[in-house]
């Protein structure tokens, strides 16, 4: 552990920025004269950025801010002016009543009818003027999404985007009521099989490039682009090629049309019935800010969600596809006491008891890195009130350059931190199953970790004489158990992770759990209570400021402070 | 009697003039460039020095020379713009891919006088610090990259090219770079995507200025091989003595490419503005007029994406009178000077010098609908406007002459033209846009007569024709 984050110098403050002063649709407005790009590079303020400053939102279609600016969908025009500035003396020129005259854009040429500049690429000047409610802007709004839509299939009813789709927003908000095409429409390739997790709807395509700039510039792989030309251009990979690499499922993110589909997704739900949860993702010890789509008790699928502090807009496919686990018919939902159903009353008074009684240095306690960090903060304390050695299970895998993270546990940190393992998550793995060997250890607590795969085998497990487990899943450590207490994933229960990177973040709850299942931390509470070490939060945000009091990496934190992004804890 | 005025094309067309290097050099050619890397620099009445490069950049400025690409923009001030204090290497690239129907010019000279090219490329680019450029030529245009390529070899062998050019110790390659076949790679910007090895598509501007981030995001000058051939002329003359051929503003001579219904199609180098549209169709010299019994019933006179002007139509040009003072004058469209100025002035433009008549026989409507088909077709598709805009208006064209116009189709034309114009990332915008708005305006009756005629014939047919029959672009 270290305290290299408390320690430093404070930074020092960052230079003044200078402003300038526009105006937006008439209203004045000081900007900022650079801001940052998609790579966070400062640069010069855009129209579209100044727009949304002044609380007026440019629509747009290719523009994304993580994204190189492409400025082909011509969707964020808006119509603008500048100070005419006076030949010979470079000062601006005044009307009578002292303000500054203002040449609007127009045309270079006959009839000189206002011309707009792209929002996303142009940047403002001092003593601008943007009319993005100017009619001018408007009829340019009219006349791209005219165009967007001429061509398009219109198959709305039957499309998955349908309700989180800018075309549809858009024609609502910018578009015509009804359509003048009367030509026949481009007819492209419908369902086209991308790669293994994405399916291609070319017609419903606006060719905004979003996809191709998000797998080149930010996955790294070269993988899409564009054939043919004109109004048949069409997203295409190499022949041969499938588009398959980690980041695949961004791209239906990014999609603002229906053109890029999940496999995973598509057909299953419409997106207006889905609920959506802050959550962060469990696939590895990044803990990618996530948001949970779910309808009734079942979740339909993860999203990205922004946090520039850890994943940005993005997350891999992996994780995201990681999540049918939760709704797995096999979900341990009783509490069971020696393969008996019973109930969460008697079983935790049983266990209470067994515990007291065991022997100080009888009892082990192996916690996943898995579980949330007020689960394993009273997991620790309960250790502490037994004398009971504990540890985590380590689980490793190739990280990447993007987001995946060797650490393929969400939470080791919080174990560490915590104070259930060392920084070598593992090491004591060894230790308790000698002292189940030789008999000194006869009491085993085990919560979310099969540990018949980590060198504590059947035979061992068969030797103890309690063992109590608590898992979401059956594996082989429940089947050998004397008490089963069934468990949440973090979709069903609310808590904290700590990534790989120290960044303490909470998630909250999607569906309920299943069956008899409870949040671990609950019953947690209820056990420690009938040992004298604590418990009585009736809510995660109690414990959480509990749990911040006495762990020292957490000093000052409280869960208010959490927000939907997380705070960095030194680790 | 007005008489062509031979400068770039003096000697291609006499014979026995072939493209190789010995002939090229009885000729005094590479004279301008001995004569360009020996400028000495100079003091000026305020003291500042100039390199003998900036002398060179400085007689291009004054000789007025404007590109014959399209735009006629400045060279000279094209070439101020370039940044040469960011420490990045300078590229020039010639623009050797003529595509803009109706235009034929600087094929002659690739294929007929490809040292002219090169020599007017190395002042060019000893002119502007250039260690490394590139011909982008037309991908159709095999042989005379074959040309290039043979006259390259011939010149790095003798030492006007490559290492130490004519032991000055200035280092100049040259490359050749054959387009696939595409309009929009004869766009600065998309032609230097296309020479990075990516999809022709035109960059945004701003940020993407060529003389600022341009090939390789290095300060990167294009120019049109005319252009370049020019400059060798100014290097002989002097920008001064230049700026004398032609009219003021509009100097020097330039390639007019003259096609469509003319007893004598061809190509002409005359001085710019020294010549009336009327000459060029109707001289002997040049177009020899109409075939007999015909009319003038219209010219396109830059190109094809210029607008279209009217037989008849009357234009006020502004001109400078004896006494300094500006007035308008009255001019015939025959009269019309042929000119940068003097076109832009008639609402439209000589683009790249290519006039295409159309006589009396020939339906705008057609013809609109052969110019918007090309537009359809070449749009790379980039931007909304344009990729969408560009084939719904060849559709409907292709439905006005497949026997389903409508009345209301004039407007209708008129209405999505004017939504792609000035939207767009690249001037194709204009390009497709500007031939539909001036025939739809200035030759309206004739399609509104054409839609009313198909609406008829479509009311005394059986009722199994729909009001509006839906065709398929073919």
């Amino acid at each position: 552990m270290s305290n290299a984050a408390t320690t430093a110098p404070a930074p020092a403050a960052p230079p003044p920025v200078e402003k300038i002063r526009i105006r937006v649709d008439g209203r004045e407005i000081d900007v900022p004269k650079t801001l940052p790009d998609w790579q966070g590079k400062p640069q010069a303020t855009t129209m579209l950025q100044a727009c949304h400053l002044a609380g007026c939102e440019v629509p747009h279609y290719c523009y994304h801010p993580k994204l190189p600016v492409a400025g082909n969908c011509r969707m964020c025009l808006v119509e603008f002016g500048t100070p005419v500035m006076d030949p010979a003396t470079r000062k601006p020129v005044l009307n009578e009543d002292g303000s500054p005259k203002i040449a609007r854009s127009v045309l270079p040429y006959e009839p000189q009818t206002p011309r707009g500049a792209i929002a996303c690429a142009t940047p403002i000047s001092p003593g601008m003027e943007l009319y993005p409610g100017s009619p001018a802007t408007k009829q340019m709004r009219e006349a791209v999404l005219e165009s967007l839509l001429i061509n398009h299939p219109l198959d709305c009813p039957i499309c998955d985007q349908a309700g989180e789709c800018k075309l549809q927003e858009y024609s609502v908000q910018h578009g015509q009521a009804g359509s003048r095409f009367v030509e026949a429409k481009v007819h492209k390739p419908k369902a086209v099989d991308l790669g293994p997790r994405i399916v291609l709807d070319d017609e419903r395509c606006i060719l905004c490039t979003r996809c191709i700039r998000f797998t080149k510039d930010i996955a790294g792989d070269d993988a899409l682009g564009i054939v043919n030309s004109g109004s048949y251009n069409t997203i295409a990979t190499f022949p041969g090629r499938p588009f398959d690499n980690n980041y695949t499922l961004n791209t239906v993110d990014l999609c603002p049309v229906g053109a890029l589909t999940s496999k995973d997704f598509r057909f299953k739900m419409r997106v207006w019935f889905l609920r959506e949860t802050r959550s962060v993702c469990t696939s590895c010890g990044s803990g990618c800010n996530i948001t949970i789509g779910s309808r009734e008790d079942t979740v339909h699928r993860y999203e990205p969600r922004e946090n520039d502090a850890v994943n940005s807009s993005w997350m891999c496919d992996s994780g995201r596809l990681n999540y049918r686990w939760i709704g797995r018919p096999d979900r341990l939902q009783n509490v069971l006491v020696n393969g008996i159903k019973s109930t969460w009353k008697a079983a935790l008074t049983e266990i209470g008891s067994r515990l007291t009684a065991a022997p100080a240095g009888s009892v082990a306690l192996v916690a996943s890195a898995r579980q949330t960090c007020e689960e394993l903060y009273l997991l620790k304390r309960l250790a502490t009130r037994l004398g009971a050695v504990t540890d985590s299970v380590p689980r490793e895998g190739e990280g990447d350059r993007l987001l995946v993270a060797e650490d393929r546990n969400p939470n080791s940190n919080g174990a560490r931190l915590t104070g259930i393992c060392y920084t070598e998550m593992g090491l004591q793995l060894p230790r308790i199953a000698d002292g189940i060997r030789s008999g000194a250890i006869r009491t085993l607590v085990v919560f979310g970790e099969d540990v018949t795969l980590h060198g504590i085998g059947p035979d061992l497990l068969a030797k103890l004489e309690t063992l109590v487990v608590s898992d979401i899943l059956p594996n082989a450590t429940t089947a050998a158990a004397h008490y089963v207490l069934p468990g949440c994933a973090h979709a069903e229960k609310r808590g904290t992770f700590v990534n790989v990177k120290g960044r303490l973040q909470r998630f909250l709850k999607a569906v309920e759990p299943k069956g008899d299942g409870r949040p671990e931390a609950e019953f947690l509470q209820e056990l420690a209570a009938g040992l004298g070490v604590g418990g009585g939060h009736a809510t995660i945000e109690g414990l959480f400021n509990q749990m911040a009091k006495d762990v020292p990496a957490f000093a000052g934190v409280e869960w208010a402070h959490l927000g939907d992004t997380g705070v960095n804890v030194p680790i | 009697m007005p008489q062509e005025y031979r400068l770039i094309l003096k000697h291609a067309d006499q014979p026995g003039y072939t493209p190789d290097l010995a002939c090229y050099v009885r000729h005094g050619g590479y004279d301008a460039l001995k004569k360009a890397l020996a400028t000495p620099g100079r003091e000026l009445p305020d003291g500042k020095k100039q390199s003998p490069q900036e002398v060179l950049r400085d007689d291009v400025l004054k000789s007025g020379l404007r590109g014959r690409g399209g735009a006629g923009f400045s060279a000279g001030l094209k070439w101020s713009f370039v940044d040469r204090r960011g420490g990045k290497p300078i590229y020039l690239i010639c623009n050797a891919d003529e595509s803009e129907p109706g235009t034929f010019k600087d094929r002659q000279i690739l294929y007929k006088d490809p040292h002219q090219l090169i020599e007017g490329m190395v002042i060019s680019c000893w002119a502007n610090d250039v260690k490394l450029a590139y011909i982008y030529i037309r991908g159709e245009m095999a042989k005379g990259a074959k040309l290039l390529n043979q006259a390259l070899a011939e010149a790095r062998a003798k030492g006007f090219l490559g290492k130490n050019i004519l032991g000055t110790g200035y280092d100049l390659e040259i490359h050749i770079h054959r387009g696939a076949g595409s309009y929009i790679c004869g766009e600065e910007t998309g032609l230097i995507e296309s020479l990075e090895g990516k999809r022709p598509y035109p960059r945004i501007k701003p940020p993407y200025f060529p003389a600022v981030l341009g090939l390789y995001l290095a300060p990167t000058i294009v120019n049109n091989v005319e252009t370049l051939c020019h400059v060798k002329h100014v290097v002989l003359m002097g920008g001064v003595e230049y700026a004398k051929l032609g009219t003021p503003n509009n100097t020097g001579t330039r390639i007019v490419s003259l096609s469509g219904d003319v007893q004598q199609p061809g190509y002409f180098e005359v001085e710019v503005g020294k010549v009336t549209l009327g000459e060029i169709i109707f001289d002997r010299n040049f177009g020899g007029g109409l075939r007999p019994g015909r009319s003038l019933k219209a010219v396109i006179p830059g190109g094809s994406s210029s607008k279209v002007l009217k037989a008849g139509e009357k234009f006020k040009l502004r001109r400078k009178g004896a006494d300094g003072q500006m007035s308008a004058v009255e001019v015939d469209l025959l009269d019309l000077p042929y000119d940068f100025d003097s076109l832009q002035q008639a609402g439209t433009m000589s683009g790249s010098g290519a006039v295409i008549v159309l006589d009396d026989t020939r339906s705008m409507v057609e013809t609109l609908d052969n110019v918007a088909e090309f537009y359809a077709h070449e749009s790379c598709g980039q931007c909304t406007p344009c990729r969408e805009g560009a084939l719904w208006m060849s559709k409907a064209l292709h439905r006005m002459t497949t026997g389903d116009g409508r009345r209301e189709d004039a407007e209708y034309l008129r209405q999505i033209a004017q939504n792609i114009q000035g939207r767009t990332i690249c001037a194709f915008g204009e390009a497709a846009a500007w031939p539909v708005l001036s025939f739809v305006k200035k030759f309206n009756d004739e399609f509104v007569a054409r839609g009313a005629a198909d609406e008829a014939a479509r009311a005394s047919t059986p009722a199994t024709a729909a009001p509006v029959v839906r065709v398929a672009h073919p």
